[in-house]
């Protein structure tokens, strides 16, 4: 697979989730885990560019895969458009839902939310207990450049 | 949790798929996007000897048109499917209850055959087949098998499949019917139903029920077809009175034998109910 654009080859146990490899196995701790029951979306990575829960995938099963992670949606020397909004705007408190928001938000296209509505029910996919949602959302609005 | 060991293939071919099903039988489990199964396995509430990815299976991952009949292979993720204009044109009752299905991030990698297979008692497609009265293919080593929907969910978790065989195939026919509507009560959004219905309608010029079906979840065991609703409706204009009638027919025949944290039966049929005039009244507006 390549994991940020970077070719891995790896020997894993079947059953090694696709965020341990991650987190374990590369070292990529930013992405987090939750529930590991594909509820909370903490562990939410890139698979061949569509956000999936990376706690209720095999590793083996990215065999052949394009994964990103929040490290390769981050620039070198700062923040992306949408992690300078989340800063602006409150849209984090202490951090661990974080970059499972981002990578979701990096894995669509914003016409495809057009009214608030729709990206409420977006970010329903993603647990925040910290930020009761409502800079989130002043954040995503604000990066797609819309007003609310 | 984490997954317990097990043996992983991952075979290129249907054949390989149907041989190590038929040398394993109810040791193997198919293993396609997982979001019910992993999930299983980090609970350690399924302990399967092996797991066979049909990820790579070309012919399990065909979303086609042929005769008018929509044509789903196993492999086929819910969101290519809620995507599919195909889809929408032809089973607009599949498009509209797919979102209700988990997640944006679940639908990227679950399935609809794979939502059938596991036959979830809350699950919203099979209700769906069970409306659109679809037919489902099975394969094993032994040969091909077509079960109609109504002949598929046998209870919670349970279904018509024998163990050697694999749900290669759901084909929905095309609907006369030119509405449909969800409607569900779940705690939050994205997560299972506590109760829903899912149907779809046609009207005559007249603004009268031409033909109506009715599925419910959640409710009991298995999905369950309201025969006795449609029934009622049929031939008649959608009227304030008429929707008391059909909430109370509801109540009265709904199979609610499911209890859990979140309902016990009674509340689940008088919810059902309820849902059954929220989704005839959109359907009819």
């Amino acid at each position: 697979m390549s994991v940020n654009g970077r070719p891995i080859e790896l020997v894993l146990d079947a059953r090694k989730l696709l965020v341990d490899v991650l987190r374990e196995d590369l070292g990529l701790t930013g992405t987090h885990i939750g529930c590991e029951q594909g509820s909370c979306g903490a562990c939410t990575v890139l698979v061949d560019g569509r956000p999936v829960r990376s706690c209720i995938m095999l590793g083996v099963q990215a065999e052949g895969c394009d994964v990103t992670t929040v490290e390769g949606i981050t620039p070198e020397d700062g923040l992306n458009p949408m992690q300078q909004a989340f800063k602006d705007h409150h849209g984090l408190q202490c951090g661990f839902c974080t970059p499972g928001f981002l990578t979701t938000l990096a894995g669509v296209t914003p016409d495809a939310y057009p009214d608030e509505e729709s990206v409420r029910e977006l970010l329903s996919g993603n647990l925040c207990r910290c930020t009761g949602y409502e800079g989130i959302l002043d954040a995503v609005l604000a990066a797609w450049g819309r007003d609310r | 949790m984490k997954p317990p060991p097990f043996k992983y293939a991952r075979p290129e071919s249907l054949d390989e798929v149907l041989g190590i099903l038929s040398e394993h039988g109810g040791e193997a489990r198919v293993l396609a996007g997982g979001q019910s199964l992993i999930p299983l396995l980090n609970f350690r509430l399924a302990r399967p000897e092996v797991l066979v990815d049909i990820a790579l299976v070309k012919e399990l991952r065909r979303l086609a048109v042929e005769r008018g009949v929509l044509r789903i292979g196993a492999a086929v993720t819910q969101n290519a499917v809620e995507r599919s204009s195909d889809v929408a044109r032809l089973c607009p009752l599949l498009k509209k209850a797919l979102p209700f299905v988990g997640h944006l991030q679940n639908r990227m990698r679950g399935t609809v055959v794979g939502s059938i297979a596991h036959a979830d008692p809350a699950a919203e497609v099979p209700a769906v087949t069970l409306a659109l009265e679809a037919t489902m293919v099975a394969r094993s080593a032994r040969g091909v098998r077509e079960i109609p929907a109504d002949r598929f969910f046998l209870g919670p978790f349970t279904t018509a499949l024998a163990q050697d065989e694999i749900l290669v195939e759901v084909r929905f026919p095309s609907s006369k019917k030119t509405r449909a509507a969800v409607a569900e009560v779940a705690p939050r959004s994205g997560d299972f139903a506590i109760a829903g219905v899912a149907g779809e309608v046609v009207t005559t010029r007249a603004g009268k029920v031409r033909d109506i079906a009715l599925a419910m979840f959640g409710v009991g065991g298995s999905p369950q077809r309201l025969h006795e609703v449609e029934a009622r409706l049929t031939g008649e204009r959608v009227t304030d009175d008429l929707l008391d009638q059909v909430a109370a027919l509801t109540r009265h025949t709904a199979q609610a034998d499911s209890e859990d944290v979140h309902a016990d039966a009674a509340y689940r049929a008088r919810v059902s109910g309820e849902l059954v005039r929220r989704a005839v009244r959109e359907m009819t507006r």
